[in-house]
């Protein structure tokens, strides 16, 4: 008879899941020799706070056999992969209730030894409702974009003023320098001036883009 | 010239359409009688048609956003260039229209990005449906079309 040497089992440690979510438990195992064709994998359930373990998933023989009596009737599925050592199990639509240790024991014969691995399940409520992060993100980008539209005709705006006022200051100092000239001189043209202005931020807009 | 236009006018405006059919389509995942999307996961089951929201989990929230801003930010772009079209100086260039389709289609990929990575890992049953497969396609029609705005030039 082979001597039988021991086995690892690996399973997370701990998994976090929201109400209504799905989680994958996962399990694996290292062995020395080859996977047998007799592997086989079980996990157990026991939830917080009670002493009664129970069987919820067993695989042996190339079948797998699922819950259709206890808590997770319909809510199990088999994703693992047995020739590949995975012995990974997806439990759908979580409540609270299913918070509890889930231990996971894989043989692979003649390799028995081993120590069941166990995975926390964590079961959240979600704090956040429907929809909040989706309008807040919306209303960001949006509110961004206001922002930076309003900025730019505020500079432009302030840029066309600033220029109106010294070309203004301009036109008074040769006013009072050339006293000679007494025609009706017509005074600086803010509409005119803010035209010149913009088509020469227009032109360096362009030259910027390009 | 003006062929020219339409043309670029017609692939807008499918881009459009595109990206408003893969956001409000019930398809991003498909499996057997089943179809879930970022709204709404339907099943076609024996008791009938039955529908519950989606998961209200942080990253599905994340991608509604970003493809409703995609829509949105393809739209702003039709509009800018309209308005540019009938009010940009001969031989500018279409700016803002370029600059507003280039950001739709960093949009819908992120969100395309998002729901591919975050999806629930269950690939032995389900696929991914029709919807999902318009915004990966509707990402690099956005961001050619963005960058077709950035060379056109008016021209009279």
């Amino acid at each position: 008879p082979e001597q039988s040497q021991a086995i690892v089992i690996y399973t997370g440690w701990e998994r976090h899941a929201l109400v209504g979510s799905d989680v994958r438990l996962s399990c694996s195992f290292f062995s020395w020799r080859w996977t047998s064709e007799d592997v086989s994998f079980s996990w157990t359930y026991r939830p917080d706070g009670s002493r009664d373990t129970i069987s919820i998933f067993h695989y042996t023989r190339g079948v797998p056999y699922l819950d259709n009596k206890g808590p997770f009737k319909d809510r199990l599925e088999f994703v693992g992969n047995p020739g590949r050592r995975d012995g990974s199990i997806l439990i759908k639509n979580l409540d609270l209730s299913d918070n509890g240790t889930f231990t996971c024991d894989a043989k692979n014969p003649p390799d028995i030894v081993g120590r069941p691995s166990s995975v926390r399940l964590l079961v959240f409520e979600n704090p956040i409702q429907a929809g909040v992060i989706t309008g807040a993100i919306i209303g960001v980008v949006l509110g961004l974009l206001v922002l930076i539209v309003v900025i730019y005709y505020l500079m432009r705006f302030l840029v066309a003023r600033r220029v109106f006022s010294l070309s203004v200051k301009h036109g008074k100092k040769k006013k009072e320098g050339s006293q000679q000239r007494q025609g009706p001189v017509p005074p600086a043209d803010p509409s005119k001036v803010k035209a010149a202005t913009s088509e020469k931020k227009k032109q360096e807009s362009r030259k910027d883009k390009k | 010239m003006l062929l020219i236009l339409l043309g670029v006018l017609i692939l807008h405006i499918i881009i459009l359409i595109l990206l408003i059919v893969s956001t409000a389509a019930s398809a991003w995942s498909v499996a057997d009688g089943k179809g879930t999307d970022l709204w709404y996961s339907c099943i076609t089951s024996n008791g009938g048609y039955h529908c519950k929201p989606s998961s209200n989990e942080d990253w599905i929230q994340a991608v509604q956003a970003l493809m409703i801003l995609s829509v949105l930010f393809c739209f702003f772009s039709l509009i800018a260039f309209l308005y540019q079209l009938f009010r940009l100086v001969k031989g500018g260039r279409f700016f803002f229209t370029a600059i507003f389709q280039i950001l739709a289609s960093v949009f819908v990929m992120c969100g395309a990005i998002i729901y591919t990575v975050m999806s629930p890992d269950d690939r032995a049953h389900t696929n991914f449906g029709y919807a999902y497969v318009l915004a990966w396609v509707a990402f690099p029609l956005c961001l050619i079309s963005g960058l077709i705005y950035i060379v056109l030039r008016k021209k009279e």
